[in-house]
């Protein structure tokens, strides 16, 4: 980022022009915001809610000048959030970090929880430029799966594979139990997730098994999204600058964390 | 965090797992590192930097820094910083508790900074950083809000360099003590403008947001061709040298 695009990329206000209710614990919120509207797939932005906090959020959908989140309600941030509605306001801050790379021929894309948005943005780009696009989404339970009807638009049936612990939709496991099955039978040339860091790290290990290529987006506290605080580290790297997207070859190299400590918000150390 | 036009207000306050935690990291540090070390620290009493500073040099610090420019009392706001007698009592206590070089950073948010720098040198500071953040808020004009939920934090980058570099020809003008530069510095110019008004080191923060962390590499490369340029063999022959009449 240069000196002039931090300048340019100052806090701006926005109205909130539709929430939509997608799951009993998340919500979309649509938003006009210029410069977030053309971002790549993978890339987040900071919200801020007036008079409470700003948070990190990973970019849904972004067209014709529009921006879309989906958020889950966790905390106090989230909370107040989800009690907005169309035409109030909020704050945004990036565009931020890098992107999935655009990958041709067979792709899988395996999404858990809220880290199904941004690979829905990114299933949307790809789907008329692959060769074959499959999406694997897992949740807890029925209502929590996020995105079915537009996912089904994009696969075709055969290539959406839903999975629920307990058994209410699709098939009764953790989203990565079809993986080992599904990578033996078939081939693929970019593997893609995003989800809770347990669920990348235990993709991770089968794809580095069968020395597939992977592209995983992380989560880490975050707290300046410009790379100065060192809130969201793992390994050598700045989640927030260096990624959230990161190579099977730079998961290597931070495997020691991946999935199991991050940095907490006194900076200590916590297991995930 | 607020992106201000030529800078950046953070609040975030000091999160950090205390020392005993970070003395690990100290020690492995320690392990990899091939350039000196040293240690931000941090306390509400002179007595806590005691502590704090002992145990950080016992795990390995070459040096250690007070940052003494954060509120000692949340109720009052009030910095040791700003109170030369508070922060005399808070530099001889480290002193005598650590036997490595002692620097004290140094508040901008005071009326004259060589009172402060003073009373730092006079108590047995080895050297002085000057500047930490200016003091500072935004508020958006849509929904009438300060954007921190701090409400103020403190300004750095582009826009405090200029009173940065006010404040280290000013305590270098008074006292002989070396001086480390900070506020704004970005790029090899920058650096060698600390140097001229009297700073021997700089520091480099709010920098690696906008260039990232390849700044710190082209600021030294771009100060050794400006020295050969120059025909000065090293730095220390340039430092203060905007003072001579
Ligand atoms: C790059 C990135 C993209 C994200 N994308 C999404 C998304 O698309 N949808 C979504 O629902 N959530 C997303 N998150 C997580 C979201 O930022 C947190 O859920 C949110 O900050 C929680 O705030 P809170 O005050 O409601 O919860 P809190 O009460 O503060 O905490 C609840 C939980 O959220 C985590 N958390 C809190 N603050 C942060 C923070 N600043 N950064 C990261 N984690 C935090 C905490 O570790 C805790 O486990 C993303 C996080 C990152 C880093
Ligand atoms: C995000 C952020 C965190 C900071 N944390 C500390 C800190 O923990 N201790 C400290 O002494 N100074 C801290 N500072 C102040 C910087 O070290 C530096 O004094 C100031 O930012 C001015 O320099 P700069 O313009 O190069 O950033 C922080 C600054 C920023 C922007
Ligand atoms: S959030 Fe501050 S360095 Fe990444």
């Amino acid at each position: 980022m240069s000196a002039s695009l931090i300048a340019a990329n100052t806090l701006r206000t926005t109205e909130i022009v539709q929430v939509k209710t997608e799951s009993p614990t998340v919500k979309t919120f649509i938003m006009p915001d210029r410069l977030c509207s053309k971002v790549k797939p993978g890339q987040f932005l900071m919200l801020w809610i007036p008079g409470v906090d700003e948070i990190p959020l990973s970019i849904m959908d972004a067209s014709n000048g529009l921006v879309a989140v989906s958020v889950k309600q966790v905390g106090d941030a989230t909370r107040h959030l989800h009690g907005l509605k169309a035409g109030e306001t909020v704050g945004i801050r990036g565009p931020f970090g890098n992107s999935f790379t655009e990958s041709r021929g067979r792709v899988l894309l395996l999404g858990g929880g809220t880290g199904t948005a941004p690979l829905l943005f990114l299933a949307k780009q790809l789907s008329a430029k692959t060769e074959r696009l499959s999406f694997v989404e897992g949740a807890k339970t029925k209502d929590e799966l996020l995105f079915i009807r537009e996912l089904n638009g994009i696969c075709n049936e055969k290539s959406l594979i839903t999975t629920t612990e307990d058994g209410t939709y699709g098939l009764q496991c953790l989203v990565t139990e079809p993986l080992s099955s599904l990578l033996d039978r078939e081939k693929f040339d970019m593997i893609y997730t995003c989800g809770p860091e347990v669920m990348v790290k235990k993709i991770f290990e089968l794809t580095e098994q069968r020395k597939l290529p992977l592209e995983a987006s992380l989560e880490r506290l975050m707290r300046c999204g410009i790379g100065l605080c060192g809130s969201c580290v793992i390994g050598k790297y700045r989640v927030c600058r260096d990624g959230p997207v990161f190579t099977a070859a730079q998961l290597r190299e931070v495997k020691d964390e991946l999935g199991i400590s991050k940095m907490g918000f006194d900076g200590s150390r916590i297991p995930i | 965090m607020v992106q201000a036009k030529s800078g950046l207000i953070n609040a975030m306050g000091l999160p950090n797992p205390g020392i005993d935690v970070y003395a690990e990291e100290i020690k492995f540090s320690k392990t990899v590192l091939r350039i000196p070390l040293i240690v931000s620290v941090f306390g509400y009493s002179a007595d806590e930097y005691a502590t704090v500073a002992k145990k950080a040099v016992d795990a390995g610090a070459d040096a250690v820094e007070l940052n003494v420019s954060c509120p000692h009392v949340k109720q009052t706001g009030a910095e040791i910083g700003q109170s030369p007698k508070l922060l005399s009592e808070v530099v001889q206590k480290v002193k005598a508790a650590v036997n490595k070089p002692l620097i004290v950073k140094l508040s901008p948010n005071v009326a004259d900074i060589t009172v402060i720098a003073q009373a730092a040198v006079e108590a047995g500071a080895d050297a002085l950083t000057a500047v930490n953040t200016l003091k500072a808020m935004a508020i958006d004009v849509e929904t009438g809000r300060p954007i921190l939920s701090n409400i103020k934090g403190g300004l750095s980058g582009p826009a405090i360099k200029p009173i940065a570099l006010r404040c280290v020809y000013d305590i270098h003008e008074e006292f002989d003590v070396p001086i480390i530069g900070c506020g704004g510095i970005t790029d090899w110019r920058d650096a060698v403008e600390f140097f001229l008004a009297g700073a021997s080191a700089v520091q480099v923060g709010t920098a690696i947001a906008l260039e990232d962390t390849e700044v710190f590499q082209a600021i030294t490369k771009g100060v050794e061709v400006y020295m050969r340029k120059k025909h000065y063999r090293s730095v220390k022959e340039i430092v203060g040298l905007a003072h001579r009449s």
